[in-house]
């Protein structure tokens, strides 16, 4: 019989300070020299990581009531457009919104230097907002119109709240035309000229726990440097994909939405980005604690980047007409040494999310619950995985005017 | 004792269409390996070149393009790296030309090595964080 232990018994130990907690790629030694069976014997908890683009991000604001009171229709952050359609003085920034006046991609590739990302580090930062805000005026909101500012800590609520974070795997984006492209993977040269990937592979929290056999609803995570919980399956969470033996997916396969109070997050790990003829984003730092209640789920942070392998996609042509096909699978190890090999042709390669900064944050989420500060929980109902037999739907394309009956 | 240099010549638009270049070579006997030429948008001629040659010549040849009204600049210092921006996370690094952004290996961190620059400003736009710099836009 191997080891079994319960979160009770994680959480007993990690408050009396004896929790031994690795990150997952300290393990990797551990697993090497003992084994799955041997390493969990030992310890109680890995620490994951990922620090890349996340556009499905954004945050629920609410700024308390002005004298007199206003219904907000149509607001501005440093010019900035937010989602006004819930309450009166609640909004939803969203990290990829621009100005109005931004140029976009009409003298392309556009510069895209500033939108919902970079006001959502700026909020962080403390820095001071301007908010515009129009209404058009009831008996209860009679204000119409509000020109002010403020700063994180004047305000009620801000909630980072992601609809779809922490990618189970990414495609890797290449050219097969003969012009540069400008993508959300970054700048894409010609003819192969490079190839771009964007997962933190052995540390990412997905890939370490393939099947979500501890990730779940509730499950308390490191998020914006902060703490946060997983609200829900992110948005186009899609776990019934091709895996290999080791259940790691070789597709994107399963999402994240998270949540967590924007007061207590850092700027270090929520950066506004601009992404050169695609728009703006915000850059997400993301951790997540695996309780080793067993050896299976020891066996899981076993992954090392040689057994995870990605879709070498082609993002001028394949990719926006989607055509079907790749052009093979490559593993992190292969992509983070600098080179692969795709139709016979070393390729460099880049990152768009940030390898230190993953392991940064493994690294932190291990100190803070060395410190007795950060205690695991049990998730409150499972996400779906492989048995709920999800299928990614297509937007139908009909004609709305057609009736379906 | 040879010298060998990589500096930035700034020419006002009154002087940009003098033959530098050709006096430089004749009257100073210095070797010119230009890197980039461009004209700025305030009309100003800039110039990117390695100059190599003897060091009485090479200090001539620089006391006499100062008297000509040409601003001459290190070209190091141009190219600036904001290591607090930066997030390492390596996507400059199959954008620039020249080696002087490189990810290092095991560490997967990036790091800047401002005598490789060539000042091309390739990564100006290409990083999404928007960590390099030029002296230019620090000075605005
Ligand atoms: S692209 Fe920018 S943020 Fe990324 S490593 Fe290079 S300089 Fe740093
Ligand atoms: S200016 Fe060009 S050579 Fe210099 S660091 Fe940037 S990309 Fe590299």
């Amino acid at each position: 019989m191997g080891i079994e232990r319960t979160y009770e018994e994680i959480n007993h130990k990690i408050r009396s300070g004896k929790a031994v907690i690795l990150t997952a790629e300290e393990v990797l030694d551990l697993i090497a020299g003992e084994g799955a069976a041997g390493a969990a014997k030992k310890v109680d908890v890995v620490t994951t990581g990922t620090f890349g683009p996340m556009c499905s991000s954004g945050v629920f604001l609410n700024f308390g009531h002005p004298k007199p009171r206003i219904k907000m229709s149509e607001v501005y952050l440093n010019g900035v457009p937010a989602y006004a359609g819930i309450a009166a003085v609640d909004v939803y920034l969203g990290a990829t919104a621009l100005p109005p006046g931004d140029p976009r991609n009409r003298n392309h590739p556009g510069e895209f230097r500033y939108g919902g990302g970079h006001v959502i580090e700026e909020l962080v930062a403390g820095e001071e907002i301007r908010l515009e805000a129009h209404s058009y005026g009831t008996d209860c909101y009679p204000l119409k119109k509000i020109e002010t500012a403020f700063r994180l800590s004047e305000i009620n609520e801000a909630v980072l709240y992601n609809p779809r974070n922490a990618y189970q795997n990414y495609n890797v984006a290449v050219n097969l035309g003969q012009k540069t492209i400008y993508t959300y993977m970054g700048i894409l040269k010609p003819n192969l000229g490079n190839a771009n990937y964007s997962s933190a592979g052995q540390l990412s929290p997905l890939l370490n726990d393939p099947l979500l056999k501890t990730i779940g609803m509730g499950t308390r995570i490191f998020l914006g440097g902060g703490v946060g919980y997983v609200t829900w399956h992110g948005t186009q969470h899609n776990p019934s994909v091709e895996r290999g033996e080791n259940g790691v997916p070789k597709t994107p396969a399963g999402t994240l939405a998270v949540a967590g109070d924007l007061k207590q997050m850092q700027r270090r790990w929520l950066r506004g980005l601009s992404m050169l003829g695609y728009g703006v984003t915000l850059q997400v730092g993301l951790g997540i604690p695996i309780p080793i209640l067993n050896e299976e789920i020891m066996s899981y942070c076993a992954v090392r980047d040689e057994e995870i392998f990605a879709p070498v996609v082609d993002y001028s042509r394949v990719y926006p007409y989607r055509e079907a096909g790749n052009l093979g699978l490559v593993s992190y190890a292969e992509l983070r040494s600098g080179a692969v090999t795709i139709k016979n042709r070393q390729v460099p390669t880049a990152s768009l999310s940030s390898y230190a900064g993953a392991r940064e944050i493994a690294r932190t989420l291990k100190e803070w619950i060395s410190a007795g500060k950060f205690t695991l929980t049990r998730p409150a109902a499972p996400l779906p995985s492989v048995e709920a037999g999800i299928q990614l739907q297509a937007l139908p394309q009909r004609n709305p005017d057609e009736g379906g009956f | 004792m040879a010298i060998k240099q990589k500096l930035v010549f700034r020419f006002p638009p009154s002087v940009v269409e003098q033959p530098f270049i050709y006096r430089l070579v004749r009257d100073f006997d210095l070797m010119v390996n230009i890197l980039r030429a461009d004209i700025n948008p305030d009309k100003e001629g800039r110039l990117m070149l390695e100059l190599s040659g003897s060091e009485p010549d090479y200090r001539r040849a620089i006391e006499w393009l100062k008297q000509q009204g040409v601003r001459i600049l290190n070209l190091k210092q141009q190219i600036t790296w904001n290591e607090d921006r930066c997030t390492h996370c390596g996507a400059c690094s199959v954008i620039c030309p020249s080696g002087a952004l490189e990810l290092s290996r095991p560490a997967m961190t990036v790091t800047f090595d401002e005598s490789k620059c060539i000042v091309c400003e390739l990564c100006l736009k290409a990083c999404p964080a928007r960590a390099m710099k030029t002296l230019l836009e620090q000075a605005r």
